[in-house]
Protein backbone atom coordinates (compact mmCIF):
# COMPACT_ATOMS: atom_id res chain seq x y z
CA UNK A 1 0.00 0.00 0.00
CA UNK A 2 2.49 2.51 -0.85
CA UNK A 3 1.02 6.00 -0.08
CA UNK A 4 2.77 9.86 -0.69
CA UNK A 5 3.22 11.40 2.92
CA UNK A 6 0.48 14.20 1.64
CA UNK A 7 -2.18 11.10 1.38
CA UNK A 8 -1.18 9.46 4.10
CA UNK A 9 -1.44 12.94 6.21
CA UNK A 10 -4.96 13.88 4.62
CA UNK A 11 -6.26 10.21 5.43
CA UNK A 12 -5.20 10.29 8.84
CA UNK A 13 -7.00 14.24 8.94
CA UNK A 14 -9.95 12.64 7.29
CA UNK A 15 -10.08 9.54 9.91
CA UNK A 16 -9.76 12.03 12.69
CA UNK A 17 -12.53 13.68 11.58
CA UNK A 18 -14.50 10.47 11.39
CA UNK A 19 -13.71 9.47 14.34
CA UNK A 20 -14.88 12.65 16.48
CA UNK A 21 -17.88 12.41 14.19
CA UNK A 22 -18.60 9.11 15.35
CA UNK A 23 -18.02 9.94 18.88
CA UNK A 24 -20.59 12.77 18.56
CA UNK A 25 -22.99 10.06 18.12
CA UNK A 26 -22.62 9.99 13.61
CA UNK A 27 -22.51 5.92 13.25
CA UNK A 28 -22.33 6.37 9.56
CA UNK A 29 -19.23 8.31 10.12
CA UNK A 30 -17.65 5.08 11.11
CA UNK A 31 -19.08 3.75 7.46
CA UNK A 32 -16.14 5.57 6.60
CA UNK A 33 -13.36 3.99 8.45
CA UNK A 34 -14.96 0.78 7.99
CA UNK A 35 -14.66 1.05 3.83
CA UNK A 36 -11.05 3.10 3.82
CA UNK A 37 -9.41 0.28 5.70
CA UNK A 38 -11.51 -2.94 5.32
CA UNK A 39 -8.75 -4.33 2.20
CA UNK A 40 -5.43 -3.69 4.42
CA UNK A 41 -6.68 -5.11 7.51
CA UNK A 42 -7.91 -8.25 5.81
CA UNK A 43 -4.75 -8.19 4.09
CA UNK A 44 -3.22 -8.31 7.22
CA UNK A 45 -5.57 -10.74 8.82
CA UNK A 46 -5.05 -13.32 5.81
CA UNK A 47 -1.39 -13.49 6.39
CA UNK A 48 -1.52 -14.22 9.38
CA UNK A 49 -4.49 -16.58 9.61
CA UNK A 50 -3.80 -18.08 6.08
CA UNK A 51 -7.40 -18.36 4.93
CA UNK A 52 -9.94 -16.47 4.01
CA UNK A 53 -12.54 -17.45 6.24
CA UNK A 54 -10.84 -16.73 9.17
CA UNK A 55 -9.87 -13.22 7.73
CA UNK A 56 -12.69 -12.29 6.92
CA UNK A 57 -14.25 -12.78 10.39
CA UNK A 58 -11.00 -11.18 11.81
CA UNK A 59 -12.27 -8.33 9.68
CA UNK A 60 -15.43 -7.93 11.12
CA UNK A 61 -14.60 -8.33 14.48
CA UNK A 62 -11.53 -5.94 14.46
CA UNK A 63 -13.97 -3.26 13.38
CA UNK A 64 -16.36 -4.00 15.98
CA UNK A 65 -13.95 -4.05 18.27
CA UNK A 66 -12.58 -0.94 17.28
CA UNK A 67 -16.10 1.03 17.49
CA UNK A 68 -16.82 -0.25 20.93
CA UNK A 69 -13.04 0.95 21.79
CA UNK A 70 -13.04 4.25 19.92
CA UNK A 71 -13.05 6.18 22.81
CA UNK A 72 -9.68 4.51 23.92
CA UNK A 73 -8.22 5.98 20.14
CA UNK A 74 -9.50 9.24 20.36
CA UNK A 75 -6.56 10.93 21.93
CA UNK A 76 -4.36 8.55 19.67
CA UNK A 77 -2.39 9.65 16.53
CA UNK A 78 -3.55 7.62 13.84
CA UNK A 79 -6.24 4.85 13.34
CA UNK A 80 -4.73 3.11 10.33
CA UNK A 81 -1.86 2.07 12.89
CA UNK A 82 -4.68 1.55 15.80
CA UNK A 83 -6.39 -1.03 13.74
CA UNK A 84 -3.93 -2.62 12.68
CA UNK A 85 -3.05 -3.39 16.43
CA UNK A 86 -6.26 -4.82 17.20
CA UNK A 87 -6.22 -6.60 13.87
CA UNK A 88 -2.59 -8.69 14.78
CA UNK A 89 -4.13 -9.17 18.11
CA UNK A 90 -7.09 -10.69 17.21
CA UNK A 91 -5.81 -12.59 14.50
CA UNK A 92 -3.31 -13.98 17.41
CA UNK A 93 -6.37 -15.05 18.95
CA UNK A 94 -8.20 -16.46 15.84
CA UNK A 95 -4.74 -18.32 15.37
CA UNK A 96 -5.05 -20.07 18.61
CA UNK A 97 -8.43 -21.21 18.38
CA UNK A 98 -7.82 -22.58 14.33
CA UNK A 99 -4.84 -24.56 16.00
CA UNK A 100 -7.39 -26.08 18.72
CA UNK A 101 -9.79 -26.52 16.54
CA UNK A 102 -7.74 -28.46 13.79
CA UNK A 103 -5.71 -30.44 16.49
CA UNK A 104 -9.06 -32.00 17.78
CA UNK A 105 -10.24 -32.63 14.21
CA UNK A 106 -7.06 -33.91 12.84
CA UNK A 107 -8.45 -32.96 9.53
CA UNK A 108 -6.18 -31.82 6.67
CA UNK A 109 -6.84 -28.14 6.21
CA UNK A 110 -8.97 -27.18 3.09
CA UNK A 111 -7.36 -24.42 1.26
CA UNK A 112 -8.79 -22.08 -0.95
CA UNK A 113 -7.19 -22.33 -4.21
CA UNK A 114 -6.94 -18.38 -5.27
CA UNK A 115 -4.46 -17.93 -8.18
CA UNK A 116 -3.07 -14.76 -8.43
CA UNK A 117 -0.74 -13.01 -10.93
CA UNK A 118 1.95 -13.43 -8.21
CA UNK A 119 1.44 -17.23 -8.13
CA UNK A 120 4.72 -19.46 -7.27
CA UNK A 121 4.18 -20.60 -10.75
CA UNK A 122 5.94 -17.68 -12.49
CA UNK A 123 9.02 -18.18 -9.81
CA UNK A 124 9.81 -21.98 -10.79
CA UNK A 125 8.67 -21.38 -14.82
CA UNK A 126 9.29 -18.16 -17.16
CA UNK A 127 7.35 -19.93 -19.80
CA UNK A 128 4.00 -21.86 -20.09
CA UNK A 129 3.43 -24.17 -17.05
CA UNK A 130 4.01 -27.69 -17.77
CA UNK A 131 1.94 -30.14 -15.65
CA UNK A 132 5.32 -30.75 -13.93
CA UNK A 133 6.43 -27.57 -13.32
CA UNK A 134 2.74 -26.85 -12.21
CA UNK A 135 3.26 -29.80 -9.62
CA UNK A 136 6.44 -28.35 -8.42
CA UNK A 137 4.46 -24.53 -7.84
CA UNK A 138 1.91 -26.09 -5.99
CA UNK A 139 3.85 -28.13 -3.95
CA UNK A 140 6.55 -25.07 -2.98
CA UNK A 141 2.97 -23.27 -1.67
CA UNK A 142 1.71 -26.34 0.01
CA UNK A 143 5.04 -26.47 1.94
CA UNK A 144 5.21 -22.15 2.33
CA UNK A 145 1.86 -22.44 4.21
CA UNK A 146 3.20 -25.31 6.01
CA UNK A 147 6.50 -23.33 6.96
CA UNK A 148 4.58 -20.61 8.28
CA UNK A 149 1.85 -22.38 10.01
CA UNK A 150 5.00 -23.91 11.99
CA UNK A 151 5.81 -20.60 12.77
CA UNK A 152 4.64 -19.58 16.19
CA UNK A 153 2.53 -16.93 17.11
CA UNK A 154 4.47 -14.48 17.58
CA UNK A 155 7.05 -15.70 15.48
CA UNK A 156 4.34 -15.47 12.67
CA UNK A 157 3.02 -11.97 13.43
CA UNK A 158 6.57 -10.58 13.33
CA UNK A 159 7.21 -11.94 9.86
CA UNK A 160 4.24 -10.59 8.19
CA UNK A 161 3.66 -6.81 10.44
CA UNK A 162 7.76 -6.62 9.20
CA UNK A 163 8.17 -8.17 6.45
CA UNK A 164 5.08 -7.41 4.82
CA UNK A 165 3.56 -4.79 6.32
CA UNK A 166 6.54 -2.98 6.92
CA UNK A 167 5.38 -2.14 10.80
CA UNK A 168 7.98 -0.15 12.63
CA UNK A 169 9.21 -2.84 15.40
CA UNK A 170 8.43 -0.57 18.18
CA UNK A 171 4.72 -1.54 16.83
CA UNK A 172 5.36 -4.89 16.88
CA UNK A 173 6.70 -4.96 20.02
CA UNK A 174 3.53 -3.08 21.18
CA UNK A 175 1.57 -5.90 19.76
CA UNK A 176 3.29 -9.03 20.72
CA UNK A 177 3.51 -7.15 24.62
CA UNK A 178 7.61 -7.23 24.68
CA UNK A 179 10.49 -5.15 23.79
CA UNK A 180 11.98 -3.72 20.57
CA UNK A 181 14.92 -6.12 20.98
CA UNK A 182 12.59 -9.08 21.78
CA UNK A 183 10.64 -8.13 18.93
CA UNK A 184 13.88 -7.66 16.84
CA UNK A 185 14.90 -10.96 17.52
CA UNK A 186 11.40 -12.45 16.96
CA UNK A 187 11.27 -11.71 13.24
CA UNK A 188 15.30 -13.05 13.08
CA UNK A 189 13.68 -16.39 14.71
CA UNK A 190 11.32 -16.21 11.99
CA UNK A 191 13.04 -15.88 8.97
CA UNK A 192 15.72 -18.15 10.13
CA UNK A 193 12.92 -20.91 10.60
CA UNK A 194 11.50 -19.83 7.42
CA UNK A 195 14.67 -20.13 5.67
CA UNK A 196 15.53 -24.21 7.41
CA UNK A 197 12.26 -25.02 6.08
CA UNK A 198 11.91 -23.64 2.30
CA UNK A 199 15.21 -23.29 1.28
CA UNK A 200 15.69 -26.78 -0.29
CA UNK A 201 12.38 -26.15 -2.14
CA UNK A 202 13.43 -22.99 -3.44
CA UNK A 203 16.91 -24.41 -4.48
CA UNK A 204 15.20 -27.42 -6.45
CA UNK A 205 13.22 -25.09 -8.13
CA UNK A 206 15.29 -23.16 -9.27
CA UNK A 207 17.60 -26.18 -10.74
CA UNK A 208 14.23 -27.03 -12.34
CA UNK A 209 13.84 -23.68 -13.75
CA UNK A 210 17.57 -23.69 -14.73
CA UNK A 211 17.38 -26.80 -16.30
CA UNK A 212 14.15 -26.21 -18.33
CA UNK A 213 16.03 -23.12 -20.31
CA UNK A 214 19.03 -25.28 -20.79
CA UNK A 215 17.05 -28.15 -22.29
CA UNK B 1 37.67 -10.44 7.26
CA UNK B 2 34.97 -11.16 9.47
CA UNK B 3 31.79 -12.45 7.30
CA UNK B 4 28.58 -11.05 8.15
CA UNK B 5 26.62 -12.99 10.27
CA UNK B 6 22.98 -14.77 9.10
CA UNK B 7 21.43 -12.74 11.85
CA UNK B 8 22.82 -9.28 10.60
CA UNK B 9 22.10 -10.46 6.72
CA UNK B 10 18.47 -11.05 7.92
CA UNK B 11 18.60 -7.50 9.83
CA UNK B 12 20.12 -6.17 6.55
CA UNK B 13 17.19 -7.43 4.71
CA UNK B 14 14.36 -6.09 7.19
CA UNK B 15 15.98 -3.05 7.54
CA UNK B 16 16.96 -3.56 11.21
CA UNK B 17 20.20 -2.79 11.59
CA UNK B 18 22.42 0.34 12.26
CA UNK B 19 25.62 -0.72 10.67
CA UNK B 20 23.94 -0.68 7.17
CA UNK B 21 26.07 1.23 5.64
CA UNK B 22 29.11 -1.44 6.79
CA UNK B 23 27.42 -4.23 6.06
CA UNK B 24 27.06 -2.83 2.56
CA UNK B 25 30.43 -2.19 2.16
CA UNK B 26 31.14 -6.15 2.96
CA UNK B 27 29.04 -7.46 0.61
CA UNK B 28 30.62 -5.15 -2.19
CA UNK B 29 33.76 -7.35 -1.04
CA UNK B 30 32.62 -10.48 -0.07
CA UNK B 31 31.59 -12.59 -2.58
CA UNK B 32 30.32 -15.26 0.05
CA UNK B 33 28.23 -13.57 1.97
CA UNK B 34 26.32 -11.86 -1.20
CA UNK B 35 25.77 -15.37 -1.92
CA UNK B 36 24.46 -16.22 1.29
CA UNK B 37 22.02 -13.09 1.08
CA UNK B 38 20.87 -14.12 -1.64
CA UNK B 39 20.08 -17.26 -0.69
CA UNK B 40 17.87 -15.19 2.01
CA UNK B 41 16.28 -13.54 -0.17
CA UNK B 42 15.07 -15.85 -2.47
CA UNK B 43 13.36 -17.70 0.00
CA UNK B 44 11.68 -14.43 1.33
CA UNK B 45 10.53 -13.80 -2.41
CA UNK B 46 9.01 -17.01 -2.80
CA UNK B 47 7.17 -16.10 0.17
CA UNK B 48 6.26 -13.40 -1.68
CA UNK B 49 4.66 -14.87 -4.06
CA UNK B 50 2.26 -16.55 -1.88
CA UNK B 51 -1.36 -15.08 -3.47
CA UNK B 52 -3.55 -12.96 -0.62
CA UNK B 53 -6.79 -13.06 -2.29
CA UNK B 54 -8.45 -9.94 -3.81
CA UNK B 55 -11.41 -9.15 -1.69
CA UNK B 56 -13.38 -7.58 -4.65
CA UNK B 57 -13.57 -3.31 -4.60
CA UNK B 58 -16.65 -3.34 -2.69
CA UNK B 59 -15.76 -5.48 0.39
CA UNK B 60 -15.57 -2.37 2.83
CA UNK B 61 -19.32 -1.40 1.94
CA UNK B 62 -19.80 -5.55 2.29
CA UNK B 63 -17.92 -5.33 5.76
CA UNK B 64 -20.23 -2.71 7.16
CA UNK B 65 -23.79 -4.10 5.87
CA UNK B 66 -22.36 -6.90 7.98
CA UNK B 67 -21.21 -5.38 11.37
CA UNK B 68 -23.62 -2.24 10.58
CA UNK B 69 -26.62 -4.27 12.59
CA UNK B 70 -24.10 -5.52 15.00
CA UNK B 71 -23.32 -1.72 16.23
CA UNK B 72 -24.81 -0.05 19.07
CA UNK B 73 -25.79 3.18 18.83
CA UNK B 74 -22.58 5.19 20.51
CA UNK B 75 -19.48 3.48 21.23
CA UNK B 76 -18.86 2.62 24.43
CA UNK B 77 -17.39 4.98 27.26
CA UNK B 78 -14.17 2.99 28.87
CA UNK B 79 -12.50 3.78 32.02
CA UNK B 80 -9.66 5.36 30.01
CA UNK B 81 -11.91 8.31 29.55
CA UNK B 82 -11.83 9.07 33.36
CA UNK B 83 -7.70 9.47 32.93
CA UNK B 84 -8.54 13.08 30.73
CA UNK B 85 -7.59 16.04 32.78
CA UNK B 86 -10.92 17.20 32.73
CA UNK B 87 -12.83 14.18 34.49
CA UNK B 88 -9.27 13.44 36.82
CA UNK B 89 -10.06 17.02 38.41
CA UNK B 90 -14.18 15.97 38.55
CA UNK B 91 -13.05 12.99 40.03
CA UNK B 92 -9.95 14.58 42.45
CA UNK B 93 -13.40 16.51 43.40
CA UNK B 94 -16.02 14.07 44.30
CA UNK B 95 -12.92 11.95 45.84
CA UNK B 96 -12.42 15.30 47.98
CA UNK B 97 -16.41 15.23 48.58
CA UNK B 98 -16.59 11.63 49.71
CA UNK B 99 -13.64 11.73 52.15
CA UNK B 100 -15.25 15.16 53.40
CA UNK B 101 -18.36 13.22 53.59
CA UNK B 102 -16.48 10.49 55.35
CA UNK B 103 -14.69 12.81 58.16
CA UNK B 104 -18.23 14.97 58.84
CA UNK B 105 -19.84 11.59 59.32
CA UNK B 106 -17.17 10.51 62.17
CA UNK B 107 -16.94 13.90 63.89
CA UNK B 108 -21.18 13.53 64.06
CA UNK B 109 -20.80 10.03 64.70
CA UNK B 110 -18.75 11.17 68.02
CA UNK B 111 -21.46 13.71 69.17
CA UNK B 112 -24.13 10.48 68.52
CA UNK B 113 -21.83 8.98 70.59
CA UNK B 114 -21.37 11.73 72.97
CA UNK B 115 -24.84 11.95 73.15
CA UNK B 116 -25.67 7.88 73.59
CA UNK B 117 -22.37 8.02 76.84
CA UNK B 118 -24.76 11.24 78.28
CA UNK B 119 -27.76 8.82 78.15
CA UNK B 120 -26.17 5.42 79.06
CA UNK B 121 -24.88 7.50 82.07
CA UNK B 122 -28.23 9.16 82.86
CA UNK B 123 -29.79 5.78 82.80
CA UNK B 124 -27.06 4.28 84.94
CA UNK B 125 -27.67 7.30 87.24
CA UNK B 126 -31.64 6.83 87.40
CA UNK B 127 -30.99 2.92 87.78
CA UNK B 128 -28.98 3.81 90.28
CA UNK B 129 -31.43 6.27 92.18
CA UNK B 130 -34.09 4.14 91.69
CA UNK B 131 -32.11 1.00 93.43
CA UNK B 132 -31.40 2.45 96.30
CA UNK B 133 -34.94 4.22 96.39
CA UNK B 134 -35.93 0.69 96.61
CA UNK B 135 -33.36 -0.47 99.23
CA UNK B 136 -33.66 2.36 101.47
CA UNK B 137 -37.62 1.70 101.02
CA UNK B 138 -36.88 -2.36 102.39
CA UNK B 139 -34.49 -1.05 105.16
CA UNK B 140 -37.06 1.29 106.49
CA UNK B 141 -39.95 -1.64 106.43
CA UNK B 142 -37.45 -3.90 107.97
CA UNK B 143 -36.13 -1.51 110.75
CA UNK B 144 -40.08 -0.38 111.39
CA UNK B 145 -40.59 -3.94 111.78
CA UNK B 146 -37.95 -4.47 113.91
CA UNK B 147 -38.71 -0.80 115.88
CA UNK B 148 -42.03 -2.88 116.39
CA UNK B 149 -41.20 -6.29 117.23
CA UNK B 150 -42.79 -7.41 120.43
CA UNK B 151 -42.93 -11.30 121.77
CA UNK B 152 -45.71 -13.12 120.64
CA UNK B 153 -46.56 -14.58 123.40
CA UNK B 154 -45.95 -11.70 126.44
CA UNK B 155 -44.92 -15.05 128.91
CA UNK B 156 -42.18 -15.25 126.76
CA UNK B 157 -38.95 -13.64 127.70
CA UNK B 158 -37.15 -13.66 124.19
CA UNK B 159 -38.30 -11.68 120.70
CA UNK B 160 -37.85 -13.94 117.65
CA UNK B 161 -35.95 -11.29 115.44
CA UNK B 162 -34.71 -14.19 112.63
CA UNK B 163 -36.39 -12.87 110.10
CA UNK B 164 -35.66 -9.70 110.44
CA UNK B 165 -32.01 -10.97 111.05
CA UNK B 166 -32.00 -12.68 107.79
CA UNK B 167 -33.25 -9.76 106.01
CA UNK B 168 -30.79 -7.76 107.50
CA UNK B 169 -27.76 -9.80 105.85
CA UNK B 170 -29.73 -9.37 102.56
CA UNK B 171 -29.92 -5.81 102.75
CA UNK B 172 -26.16 -5.25 104.03
CA UNK B 173 -24.50 -6.85 100.68
CA UNK B 174 -26.94 -4.70 98.95
CA UNK B 175 -25.89 -1.52 100.87
CA UNK B 176 -22.05 -2.07 100.73
CA UNK B 177 -22.99 -2.15 96.93
CA UNK B 178 -24.74 0.74 97.00
CA UNK B 179 -22.21 2.58 99.68
CA UNK B 180 -19.45 1.77 96.94
CA UNK B 181 -21.27 2.93 93.52
CA UNK B 182 -22.49 6.45 95.80
CA UNK B 183 -19.01 6.76 96.63
CA UNK B 184 -17.56 6.20 93.08
CA UNK B 185 -19.65 8.50 91.36
CA UNK B 186 -18.88 11.30 93.46
CA UNK B 187 -22.46 11.66 95.98
CA UNK B 188 -20.80 12.08 98.95
CA UNK B 189 -24.34 12.83 101.39
CA UNK B 190 -25.76 9.13 99.98
CA UNK B 191 -22.77 7.38 100.11
CA UNK B 192 -22.70 9.03 104.24
CA UNK B 193 -26.19 7.48 105.13
CA UNK B 194 -25.53 4.13 103.88
CA UNK B 195 -23.08 4.00 105.56
CA UNK B 196 -25.00 4.84 108.69
CA UNK B 197 -27.75 2.44 107.57
CA UNK B 198 -24.40 -0.58 106.79
CA UNK B 199 -23.48 -0.28 110.55
CA UNK B 200 -27.23 -0.56 112.08
CA UNK B 201 -27.91 -3.21 109.45
CA UNK B 202 -24.81 -5.02 110.48
CA UNK B 203 -25.70 -4.61 114.25
CA UNK B 204 -29.40 -6.38 113.04
CA UNK B 205 -27.26 -9.20 111.41
CA UNK B 206 -24.75 -10.11 113.84
CA UNK B 207 -27.70 -10.29 116.33
CA UNK B 208 -28.81 -13.54 118.18
CA UNK B 209 -32.34 -14.85 115.85
CA UNK B 210 -34.09 -14.57 119.90
CA UNK B 211 -32.88 -11.09 121.94
CA UNK B 212 -34.77 -10.22 125.19
CA UNK B 213 -36.97 -7.33 125.19
CA UNK B 214 -33.98 -5.09 126.94
CA UNK B 215 -31.43 -6.08 123.95
CA UNK B 216 -34.79 -5.52 121.55
CA UNK B 217 -34.89 -2.31 123.23
CA UNK B 218 -30.72 -1.66 123.19
CA UNK B 219 -31.02 -1.88 119.01
CA UNK B 220 -34.33 0.50 119.07
CA UNK B 221 -32.34 2.95 120.67
CA UNK B 222 -29.56 2.69 118.42
CA UNK B 223 -31.64 3.37 115.62
CA UNK B 224 -33.09 5.98 117.20
CA UNK B 225 -30.09 7.72 118.09
CA UNK B 226 -28.57 7.76 114.64
CA UNK B 227 -31.31 8.88 113.68
CA UNK B 228 -31.07 6.47 110.85
CA UNK B 229 -35.15 6.16 109.81
CA UNK B 230 -35.43 9.92 109.55
CA UNK B 231 -32.41 10.22 107.15
CA UNK B 232 -33.53 7.05 105.37
CA UNK B 233 -36.97 8.80 104.60
CA UNK B 234 -35.29 12.26 103.78
CA UNK B 235 -33.05 10.24 101.02
CA UNK B 236 -35.48 8.43 99.76
CA UNK B 237 -37.30 11.29 99.27
CA UNK B 238 -34.71 12.74 97.37
CA UNK B 239 -33.90 9.80 95.33
CA UNK B 240 -37.73 10.10 94.21
CA UNK B 241 -37.22 14.11 92.83
CA UNK B 242 -34.11 12.87 91.36
CA UNK B 243 -36.22 10.57 89.65
CA UNK B 244 -38.18 12.85 88.24
CA UNK B 245 -35.85 15.03 87.06
CA UNK B 246 -33.41 12.35 85.48
CA UNK B 247 -35.26 12.39 81.80
CA UNK B 248 -33.38 10.03 79.18
CA UNK B 249 -32.42 12.46 75.99
CA UNK B 250 -34.28 10.76 73.42
CA UNK B 251 -31.84 8.78 70.96
CA UNK B 252 -30.93 9.72 67.48
CA UNK B 253 -32.59 6.52 65.82
CA UNK B 254 -35.77 6.98 67.32
CA UNK B 255 -36.57 10.67 66.09
CA UNK B 256 -34.84 9.54 62.93
CA UNK B 257 -37.61 6.70 62.86
CA UNK B 258 -40.18 9.23 63.97
CA UNK B 259 -38.70 11.62 61.02
CA UNK B 260 -39.21 8.79 58.97
CA UNK B 261 -42.62 7.42 59.85
CA UNK B 262 -43.96 11.71 59.08
CA UNK B 263 -42.61 11.64 55.85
Amino acid sequence: MPQSVESANAIADSDALAVERTLAGDRDAFRVLVERHSQNVFRLAYRMTGNRHDAEEVVQEVFLRAYQKLRQFASRANFGTWVYRITANYAIDRMRQRRKEEARREAPRAEGQEKTESDPVNLVHDGKPTPERLTQSIELRKQMQQALAALSHAERTAFVMRHWEGCGIEEIAAVLKSNSGSAKNTVFRAVQKLRRSLQPFVERGTQARVMGTES
Amino acid sequence: MRHVTEEELIAYREGLTSQRSVISQHLAACEECRAELQRIEAVLAALDTLPVPDPGADYGRRVWQQIAPRLPEKPTRSWRVWLEPGRLAALGAITALIIAAFWIGRVTKRDHVAVEIVNREQVRERVLVVAVGQHLGRSEMMLVELSNAEPIDPAQKLVDISTEQRRAGDLLQENRLYRRTALQEGDAGLASVLDELERVLLDVAHSPEEVTPAQLEAIRQKIEARGILFKVRVVSNELQQRQKEIKPAPSQNNSTKKEGNKI
